[in-house]
């Protein structure tokens, strides 16, 4: 691969016989029935000149080439894929890779897509970024490349967020960015992505909006996944030249999807590749407490896209259970609805408490400390790899690693730190 | 004709400008709701948008924001709000009434049976803030086949091309969106507002009313002077929260203020003609 995004080389050809089939979205921004441009008319406009800006850039080498010296010298690309022989023996099945996104400065992959999206509004002339945060991750990400780039940053997080998440916060606010808290409808990510929006009608004339995972309005889900799919072309090379042939699986967890969807695209064209998406089933699917549309929800049109979503039957959008603040999102990228209802990905969930268990085996057995969201793609394998044979192999998406979730896990096992 | 293009053809003649309040249903409380739409018609209102409330409202700002919990606490829903507008009816078969709310309702009670409810109740149309016309053609034609118009915002980034397009579908009127922002948002620039209308009324041949950012007599009167219709919601909505203990009082004081902007219009409507 010429270039570490690996942009360049996918917009002109995906290697031999890579005769490309998977097209979405489609011109409209339809992924099928999915994604599209729901929103109010005053963005309709700031979202074409983002979109043919996006469609620009991305052809233009001088663009790609600051985009690639920026992933390798500042983010510290590519990112390891690391074999995790002893989990896999212990575990007694598939051999287990890591793509190590949690190594990522910042600590995750959120950074891959807050690099892209900076570059390219400093081109198109825009002072100020906003970013909705979750889990403080995006929030981080997008604060230290405002930081960078001199940009004004205003991140909006929910006020039951920010309560659980106080060191994300503090690093974002030594990093010169201005934290909103969100103090409206259930006080998490989905509020926080409302009050960014109305930020964006508000101010669309200085300001992008860096939206953090593959939902909202066409052209994001396609962008930003774009910017995130590094990830799965970096480990589709790298376990080729490991092990001479393609993984057997790949597993990643599914709050937005921009993990997921990074590690999954390069693969959708491979047909013998299993891809699981993983939701937080939180204390249980059974109980509703849960964040797992795709398992659980229906199709319905929330932030900008048409997509599964957690509501009721009267369309209002329903409060979500989830530990992890990443994955705690009622909706889910539009790629991901399609991907399920066309077969291609096969989406499960695992409880607060499978998460936890699969957090400390994987500290015990490879001294990683993961992130609670990648800690459900963790759990997951932990079902899966052992009904698979010694010879086939896992990937699964370590998206960041769980400094930040050090409070969480010692209050859940009782002690105050 | 739809009673909103018969009610905009009446105000012509006349050379009256609309005034439009915005409510959001059931906001404080569902029986609120039918008596104020009454009292605010008895005050000179012309045509009447009763907001649906919808968990999520990306496009309003903290007053009807708060409006919209307040009647979501009360589990008004699509279905709930259809049946005010049935009361409505009954007692007045003149005004023309507009929901105005965002799409997930409907795509959750299914275009083709919202249009048939509506037709049946007495509804005239809806204003879905969340469906441009790139992904409400379904939804368009559903509501033609009921006789019922579908009203699009336009706003101030929207170019020639998209005010063309948008004239092409819309019906009964056009929604000009004054600032860019949140409903109920910072101060109005009349002269921007003057030749934004002036470009649309040049490219499209639909009533053109302005709304966001209209919060006294004063500003409803500057707007008269070059739109068809003055659209006025969260100025309304502060009053009803503010009276939200006391719900007995909120059709006096909406009908004073509705009162006021009336006056301050047609005395422009009048200097006018």
């Amino acid at each position: 691969m010429s270039t570490v995004s690996g942009l360049r080389s996918s917009a002109s050809s995906d290697g031999p016989g890579a005769a490309r089939s998977y097209h979405w979205p489609d011109a409209s921004g339809h992924f099928g029935p999915y994604g599209g441009m729901f929103v109010p008319e005053t963005l309709m406009h700031p979202l074409e000149e983002l979109r043919a800006a996006y469609e620009r850039y991305l052809g233009d080498p001088e663009f790609l080439a600051e985009l690639d010296a920026d992933l390798r010298d500042y983010v510290g690309r590519p990112s390891p894929l690391y074999h995790a022989e002893r989990w896999s023996r212990e575990l007694g099945g598939a051999q287990i890779f890591l793509k190590r996104e949690d190594l990522n400065h910042t600590g995750a992959h959120k950074v891959n897509n807050t690099i892209g999206q900076a570059l390219l509004a400093r081109r198109m002339g825009k002072t100020r970024i906003i970013a909705e945060t979750g889990a403080g991750q995006h929030g981080v990400a997008s604060a230290t490349v405002a930081a960078r780039l001199g940009l004004e940053c205003v991140v909006y997080m929910g006020e039951v967020d920010i309560a659980r998440q106080k060191a994300n916060v503090y690093r974002m606010r030594l990093l010169g960015a201005r934290v909103v808290s969100v103090t409206s409808g259930s006080r998490t990510l989905k509020d926080a992505l409302n009050e960014a929006m109305r930020d964006w009608v508000t101010n669309v004339d200085n300001t992008f909006y860096i939206i953090g995972t593959v939902a909202g309005p066409h052209p994001y889900p396609a962008m930003v996944r774009d910017f995130q799919a590094v990830i799965g072309r970096e480990a589709r090379a790298q376990i080729l030249e490991r092990t001479g042939r393609l993984p057997d699986a790949l597993v990643a967890c599914v709050g937005g999807g921009s993990n997921a969807i990074g590690l999954f695209h390069p693969f959708i064209e491979d047909g013998a590749v299993a891809i699981h998406g993983v939701e937080a089933a939180g204390d249980g699917l059974a109980t509703g407490r849960h964040a797992a549309p795709l398992c659980a929800g229906r199709p319905g049109v929330l932030h900008g896209n048409r997509t599964y979503l957690m509501e009721d039957a009267r369309g209002q959008i329903v409060a979500t259970h989830s530990i992890s603040a990443g994955l705690d999102y009622p909706g889910v990228g539009p790629e991901h609805a399609w991907l399920k209802d066309t077969g291609r990905a096969h989406y499960d969930a695992v409880t607060d408490e499978e998460a936890l268990a699969a957090f400390h085996h994987l500290t015990r057995t490879e001294g990683i400390i993961p992130a609670l969201e990648s800690s459900h793609a963790l759990a997951y394998v932990q079902k899966l790899a052992p009904t698979m044979r010694k010879d086939q192999t896992i990937i699964v998406n370590l998206s960041g690693r769980g400094d930040k979730d050090m409070h969480t896990v010692a209050q859940h096992d009782g002690l105050v730190l | 004709m739809s009673r909103i293009t018969e009610r905009f053809q009446q105000l012509r003649a006349r050379g009256r400008t609309a005034l439009i309040p915005f409510v959001t249903a059931g906001d404080p409380t569902p029986a609120v709701t039918v008596p104020l739409m009454h009292a605010m018609v008895e005050s000179g209102v012309d045509l009447i948008e009763l907001g649906v409330p919808f968990s999520d409202p990306i496009a309003d700002g903290p007053v009807i924001q708060r409006a919209t919990e307040r009647a979501l606490a009360h589990d008004v829903s699509l279905d709930d709000v259809l049946e005010m507008v049935r009361e409505f009816r009954t007692r007045d078969a003149s005004t023309p009434v507009l929901l105005m709310g965002y799409l997930n309702p409907i795509e959750v009670m299914g275009y083709a049976t919202f249009a048939a409810k509506a037709q049946a109740v007495g509804l005239d149309g809806a204003l879905i803030v969340d469906a441009p016309p790139e992904e409400s053609h379904e939804l368009v034609q559903t509501l033609k086949a009921h006789d019922l118009d579908l009203v699009y915002l336009l706003a101030p980034t929207s170019n020639e091309a998209r005010i063309v397009r948008i004239g092409e579908v819309a019906s009964g009127f056009v929604y000009y969106v004054s600032v860019k922002g949140v409903t109920g948002a910072g101060h109005l620039d009349t002269t921007a507002v003057a030749e934004h209308v002036e470009l649309i009324k040049s490219l499209i041949d639909l009533p053109v009313g302005v709304g966001f950012g209209i919060h006294d007599p004063a500003a409803a009167a500057r707007v008269a002077r070059v739109a068809d219709a003055v659209i006025v919601g969260s100025a309304i909505v502060s009053r009803i929260e503010a009276l939200a203990a006391t719900p007995e009082r909120i059709q006096g004081a909406v009908g004073d203020f509705l009162a006021g902007l009336r006056r301050a219009i047609d005395e422009v409507s009048n200097d006018v003609s």
